[in-house]
């Protein structure tokens, strides 16, 4: 029977896959992938051939008996498809493309090659490579992997720790979820390999409780890996679930989180890798950052360094989200500029309008205007223009959208969010959020605006976390590219 | 529609001794107890307590903390709406604002029938295809108010 791949990625879920794929199942053999990342085209349906895999979607109910004729009109070989053909897939090389529960699977694309190697070539040398390919923290705050590793397996202790932030709470990114979903086994090799490198035998995934359809996922491969031997013996790995805190995705907050306590963050140092869970040495990395290592391992760190540009090395899993015509996950090596992604890539805006405003790096990221998109996906361009990268979400608005309210909601998002360990998080955040009401009412607005850079500034510097310490990304950078949003026309008059 | 266990301390004890063997117990623990019945009742707390060695302020200062951790059961439906930046981008705000009207509730609110709880949530990871939500657990996308009505007229 004629082989039919259907993504079981919740993205695909939520558009009907799962119709879909069982009005397949009476005329063909129907697997089930994870999501190539073309979330405009899902549910995206695609039909083994001799020359490869024929791509069809979005697919409705109708569409399924033209297509088992292969009468339909197709989208061609899935690899051709432009939004596909201009990636480079490092990590998501396999997402879409096997079935996240077949180990066999796994192993047919190369998979537990790497761990193999690791052993090999003994934890030294494996960090030493992680060191050279230039990997740096996806999380967000961009730290070189491989001297997180040396660090934690030159520190003392019986037990050490490996834990994966799946915590992934910045709006507008999805790309940990989606390689949960799609190739979790790549995530288990990853934390096996930092196992092996730092000398830790548990590790721990901390994902968080809005996934649950992730968490089912990981916790079925999981047990697939544990019967096989692949888990259990030297080292294995148990899945916890957040609570609804943005918070916790600090890697500190999530430490206390794991260890049962509130999510509060802790001043470093000590670092991790010194005294972390459970005053063990720990690695705490991101869902990216470990399922990119087997890759490294075996495609070579100098490949993986040679892509990207100035010190952002390697490729980082875009994600395009909100008003955008074709969202989804685009990988490639960092360099692509903002526009490129926005525009050619992403197809602008859903709604048709003219993009106005992009918010990149999640909550704490800054608001960039059409005038910033030549500035290059790289950790230290958009530092320079106070803005941030972070985990790689892109999200899109069009002209209809308000900026001070866009400023209101991050200082909103801060108040419900905050540990509350720091008054200016704590309090300053509803003082934020009152004085940009002040504004948008047109009440005092020169004199409130000055307030609310000062508040900004102590957030900056006053802050123990990047969660009130970046706030005024977004805040400053609405008031910066877009002050017309804070001149309201009657608070003039009025003034 | 989740269907959730009356209060018994037994059985809450059960739940409590389940997870207790585990490091750093409290959130599975918590976490076991709002499934079984659909909240942390006020009254487990005690015993979480005794298991984990702390006081009882200490527990309820977890408890509150967590934002999912709920101290009255739900309604027969829990619809968790994303207010988060990607789904603003495609209307959210608006989705938010017809379904309070609509349902008669506040964030949080459960409607006077019992039928629905709503509550917010920032980010479900589906911001390709917002205004998202969860019903139930189950995912939602590309809504507006009416797909919302619809969704909860038909769900089960
Ligand atoms: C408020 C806040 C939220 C964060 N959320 C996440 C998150 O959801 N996922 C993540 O990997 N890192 C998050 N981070 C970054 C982590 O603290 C940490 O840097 C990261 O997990 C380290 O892994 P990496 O080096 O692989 O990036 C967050 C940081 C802050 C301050
Ligand atoms: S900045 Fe906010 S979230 Fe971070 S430690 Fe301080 S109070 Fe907690
Ligand atoms: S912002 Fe709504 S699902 Fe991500």
């Amino acid at each position: 029977m004629t082989r039919v791949f259907v993504s079981r990625d919740i993205f695909s879920v939520v558009l009907g896959a799962n119709a879909v794929a069982a009005a397949f199942a009476p005329h063909a053999t129907v697997v089930r992938t994870g999501s190539r990342g073309m979330v405009w085209l899902e549910p995206l349906v695609e039909v083994e051939t001799p020359t490869g895999r024929i791509a069809y979607g979005p697919v409705t109910l109708a569409d399924v008996p033209a297509i088992l004729a292969g009468t339909a009109p197709s989208l061609g070989l899935t690899d051709e498809i432009p939004f596909m053909k201009r990636q480079t897939r490092v990590t998501f090389a396999r997402c879409g493309v096997v079935d996240p529960f077949s180990l066999a699977d796994y192993e047919a694309h190369g998979g537990l090659a790497a761990l193999r190697k690791a052993r090999e070539l003994g934890a030294a040398a494996t960090i030493d490579l992680v060191l050279k390919s230039g990997l740096r923290g996806r999380g967000g705050a961009g730290f070189p992997t491989g001297i997180k590793w040396k660090t934690t397996a030159d520190a003392d202790g019986d037990r050490k720790y490996i834990v994966c932030n799946a915590d992934e709470g910045d709006s507008g990114t999805f790309a940990d979820r989606m390689l949960m979903e799609g190739d979790p086994f790549s995530l288990i090799e990853g934390m096996a390999i930092a196992g092996f490198c730092v000398g830790a035998t548990k590790g721990y995934v901390y994902t968080r409780s809005e996934y649950p359809h992730a968490i089912a996922t990981f916790d079925t491969a999981l047990a697939v890996a544990r019967r096989a031997g692949v888990l259990g013996n030297d080292f294995d790995i148990e899945q916890r679930v957040g609570a609804g805190a943005y918070v916790c995705g600090e890697e500190t907050a999530l430490l206390e989180s794991l260890e049962g306590k509130r999510g509060q963050v802790r001043a470093k140092p000590p670092l991790p890798a010194h005294k972390g869970l459970f005053g063990c040495p720990t690695v705490v990395n991101n869902v990216i950052t470990l399922a990119t290592v087997p890759a490294i391992l075996t495609g070579g760190a100098e490949a993986y360094q040679a892509l990207g540009i100035g010190r952002s090395r390697g490729t980082m899993p875009v994600q395009l989200a909100g008003n955008v015509k074709h969202g989804g996950l685009f990988e490639a090596g960092f360099g692509v500029s903002l526009g490129e992604l926005v525009i050619d890539i992403g197809g602008g805006t859903l709604s048709g309008r003219p993009v106005r405003a992009v918010q990149v790096g999640g909550p704490l990221g800054a608001y960039f205007p059409p005038s910033l998109f030549d500035t290059p996906f790289d950790y230290e361009a958009f530092a320079a223009r106070d803005g941030l990268v972070g985990h790689g979400g892109i999200v899109v608005f069009d002209d209809t959208v308000d900026l001070a309210r866009q400023a209101r909601f991050a200082m909103e998002f801060c108040a419900v969010e905050s540990c509350g360990k720091c008054t200016p998080c704590r309090i300053g955040s509803t003082r934020g959020m009152e004085t940009i009401d002040k504004i948008a009412a047109g009440e005092k607005v020169a004199a409130n605006t000055e307030l609310l850079r000062d508040l900004c500034h102590t957030l900056k510097f006053g802050s123990l976390c990047a969660l009130g310490g970046f706030i005024p990304y977004p805040v400053l950078s609405a008031l910066d590219h877009f002050p017309e949003d804070f001149l309201n026309p009657q608070g003039i008059a009025a003034e | 529609m989740a269907v959730y266990e009356p209060w018994n301390e037994a059985r809450a004890a059960e739940i409590i001794a389940s997870q207790a063997g585990l490091e750093g117990a409290a959130l599975p623990i918590l976490h076991a107890l709002q499934h079984a019945f659909g909240c942390v009742p006020t009254e487990a707390v005690p015993t979480v307590a005794k298991v984990l060695n702390l006081t009882r302020a200490e527990v309820h200062g977890i408890v509150t903390f967590y934002h999912e951790f709920r101290r009255t059961p739900p309604g027969r439906h829990v619809l968790r709406l994303c207010r988060a930046e990607a789904c603003q981008a495609v209307g959210a705000d608006k989705v938010a604002a017809d379904v309070r009207a609509n349902l008669g509730v506040d964030w949080h609110g459960t409607t006077s029938d019992g039928a629905v709880t709503l509550e917010p949530v920032f980010c479900l990871g589906l911001c390709a295809v917002g205004p998202a939500a969860l019903l139930d657990g189950a995912p939602l996308g590309r809504l507006d108010a009416a797909t919302v009505a619809a969704a909860l007229e038909t769900a089960p």
